[in-house]
């Protein structure tokens, strides 16, 4: 009678497991629409890719399938820390994937912290993002690297001396990126000044008009593709001939055809570029890319199909579906292959230390230009 | 700054507050006409490029054709949404029409969103869109104009003569004046206020289709909500011009114009905030002069 009890029990309680684990959860915030909406759908591209390859999650030994939940926050913050909360309170998701500019992510990673559910963005640099906060975690390089390597590139490559330097107000990642290019330029003893505008601006032919009456050689850009589009070719009209450099907010093909031969030249640092060799991985996937959607792969697909591959290895080695535990099996990540170059979470960071490649704008074309290590 | 700083920021301004005062006449006619706040008009202008792009890419119209087929499918959308969404209010209370006004712009936006999809599509001579000569820029000493803004404001000028000449000379400009006065005594007059009212919905939104293709030939892209910052800017011009008051549009979308690229050029460091500068402006219009500069005082009979 007691071994009836017994067994009873065990095949209930294996029933429950099963029960529990029909799906794993996982949330999606991006940039779906709104004027940074090239980002979020080229993001969500990657994911879907890496959905399609790697469709479930090995846990207890039965494969799982994946659910992914895309939310769109229109590329406002108001709305990203909404998605956030929908996402962890009504589908109860165990872990988030985006958003993947700086100022989504700090206020979506807000409420992920707050309730303790792991959050993955894939290309939000502000090191703001990820400090003093245990569940958010990064698949991308940090904006210090950035600038530093950035002011290193105009100081040697481009011979700059006088730089103005194009600031959006209204983006965390541009106040931020702007500031380490200004602190690691100064150092080289380059001379800059900084002119202001806000995310959506069309017109910018009055800062133009002031900033080139200090006759700058290099224009820094460190906001987001549309808006750098529209300045080059606003400067270009103005009589502009210097060197144009911007950051990763650069990548996105809307750059070249908003900005059409007004761009050529242009030098942009980012995260991928599919002849560069970051990984083992890289290969592969540029092939798998190519073959599912006809085009070449792009940064932001590339790095977050490495964050749906970082959350998936994480469950795998939590063997769990209890986002603390998902979380602590984030950190411990070393030497995750991605496609976009090697992750390894140092002891109480989500910021992992990865190579940049600078990418030229070549007869209409990202060419890449060189890989730069740390 | 140098003389030819200041007078390269004048151009600029002109060419901006040109773009301005375009849109701001299709919103001050439909406001004198029907006393409403069209808050859709700048998705209808944001309707307008993507029609004359869609043209192009689509149907292989070349420029003039897709611009032209653009500016009558713009019309007859206002038309449209003047039929569906508006006239079933006529005899509502006003705040009917302005919250319906409101759903219809958010309506447009969204429907755009899926039908065309968020990302901007990019309105350049390199995809056929227009020829390159439009891209051509004037050199004066240090001083450079674009072609594009030549082009603007002698469009702004000979739409406002024919506007003046509609309104005041033409038949059915004496329709739409008697139609602003008082609708129902009109009709006892034998005339047919609901064509007249589609009519001026039809020039009101043909001028933001202009608008909308002459600002994207500028700021060369198109996305769902190219023109929510645009008709807000068109709506404060007509209300700072005197809304209703067809040269007071005008007017006000160039005063926005410059003082916008002004207060850019001689605060460069509250740039970031010069969308706050258009809200100040209308502030400072309605405390001192609600009617707007050129705007008359209605007195409302009891």
């Amino acid at each position: 009678m007691r071994r009836f009890f017994l067994v009873v029990l065990m095949v209930s309680a294996a029933l429950m497991f099963a029960a529990e684990v029909t799906e794993v959860r996982i949330g999606a915030g991006w940039e779906m629409t709104g004027p940074i909406a090239g980002f979020g759908q080229m993001s969500w591209d990657g994911v879907k890719l890496a959905m399609k390859l790697r469709p479930t999650v090995n846990i207890g030994g039965k494969d799982v399938p994946v659910k992914v939940i895309l939310l769109d926050n229109k590329g406002d913050k108001a709305e990203a820390a909404n998605v956030a909360r929908r996402l962890i309170d009504m589908e109860k998701v165990v872990a988030i994937l985006g958003p993947c500019t700086s100022s989504c992510a700090l206020a979506a990673g807000a409420i992920a912290e707050q309730k303790q559910v792991p959050l993955v963005t894939n290309t939000a640099t502000n090191p703001l993002v990820t400090q003093n906060r245990r569940f958010i975690f990064r698949a991308c390089f940090v904006d210090t690297l950035q600038g530093e390597l950035l002011a290193k590139f105009a100081w040697e490559e481009f011979k700059s001396r006088k730089v103005a330097i194009f600031v959006d107000v209204a983006q965390d990642y541009v106040v931020g990126l702007a500031n380490y290019f200004k602190r690691a330029f100064a150092k080289f003893g380059g001379k800059f000044f900084e002119v202001y505008y806000n995310t959506g601006d069309q017109d910018f032919s009055a800062q133009l008009t002031y900033a080139l009456a200090q006759n700058p050689d290099t224009i820094f850009l460190p906001g987001y593709y549309a808006e750098i589009a529209l300045i080059c070719k606003q400067a270009r009209e103005l009589g502009f001939t210097g060197n144009f450099l911007a950051g990763d907010g650069a990548d996105a093909p809307e750059l070249i055809q908003i900005g059409g031969k007004f761009v050529e030249g242009l030098c942009y640092t980012t995260y991928f570029h599919q002849d560069a060799d970051l990984s083992p991985k890289t290969k592969p996937f540029v092939e798998a890319y190519v073959k599912e959607y006809n085009r070449r792969p792009d940064a932001f697909g590339a790095l977050a199909f490495d964050a749906y591959n970082l959350v998936l290895d994480a469950i795998e080695r939590a063997q769990s579906l209890d986002p603390v535990a998902i979380r602590d099996a984030l950190a411990a990540t070393k030497d995750f292959a991605g496609v976009a170059g090697m992750i390894s979470f140092p002891p109480d960071s989500g910021d992992p230390v990865k190579p940049a490649v600078i990418i030229e704008i070549k007869g209409g074309k990202p060419e890449l230009k060189t890989v730069v290590r740390p | 700054m140098r003389l030819s700083d200041f007078v390269q920021h004048l151009i600029n301004a002109f060419s901006l507050g040109g773009i301005y005062a375009l849109i701001a006449i299709g919103y001050t006619m439909v406001y004198g006409i029907l006393r409403l706040i069209n808050f859709a008009h700048g998705d209808i202008f944001t309707y307008g490029i993507y029609f004359a792009f869609y043209g192009v890419t689509l149907f292989m119209f070349p420029w003039w054709l897709s611009f032209i087929t653009a500016i009558f499918f713009t019309a007859f959308l206002g038309a449209l949404i003047e039929r569906i969404a508006y006239r079933p209010l006529r005899n509502a209370p006003r705040i009917s029409a302005l919250i319906t006004a409101i759903g219809v712009s958010f309506f447009l936006q969204n429907f755009a969103t899926v039908v065309f999809g968020g990302r901007a599509k990019s309105f350049n001579p390199q995809t056929g869109m227009y020829p390159v000569y439009f891209l051509k820029i004037l050199k004066l000493g240090d001083v450079r104009i674009r072609l594009v803004t030549l082009i603007t404001l002698s469009i702004v000028a000979v739409s406002l003569l024919v506007l003046v000449w509609i309104v005041y000379k033409s038949k059915v400009g004496m329709a739409m004046r008697a139609i602003s006065k008082d609708i129902p005594t009109t009709r006892l007059m034998g005339v047919n206020a609901d064509r007249i009212i589609s009519y001026t919905f039809m020039i009101g939104s043909s001028l933001a289709a202009i608008g909308g293709i002459l600002w994207a030939m500028t700021y060369p892209q198109v996305y769902p909500y190219t023109g929510m910052v645009p008709g807000l800017k068109a709506f404060i011009s007509a209300v700072v011009g005197g809304i209703g008051s067809i040269p007071g549009a005008m007017l006000g979308g160039f005063i926005l114009g410059v003082s916008e690229i002004m207060i850019v050029a001689l605060f460069p460091s509250i740039a970031g905030y010069r969308d706050a500068i258009a809200y100040v402006i209308l502030i400072f219009v309605l405390l001192v002069r609600p009617t707007g500069i050129l705007g008359v005082e209605v007195s409302e009979k009891v």
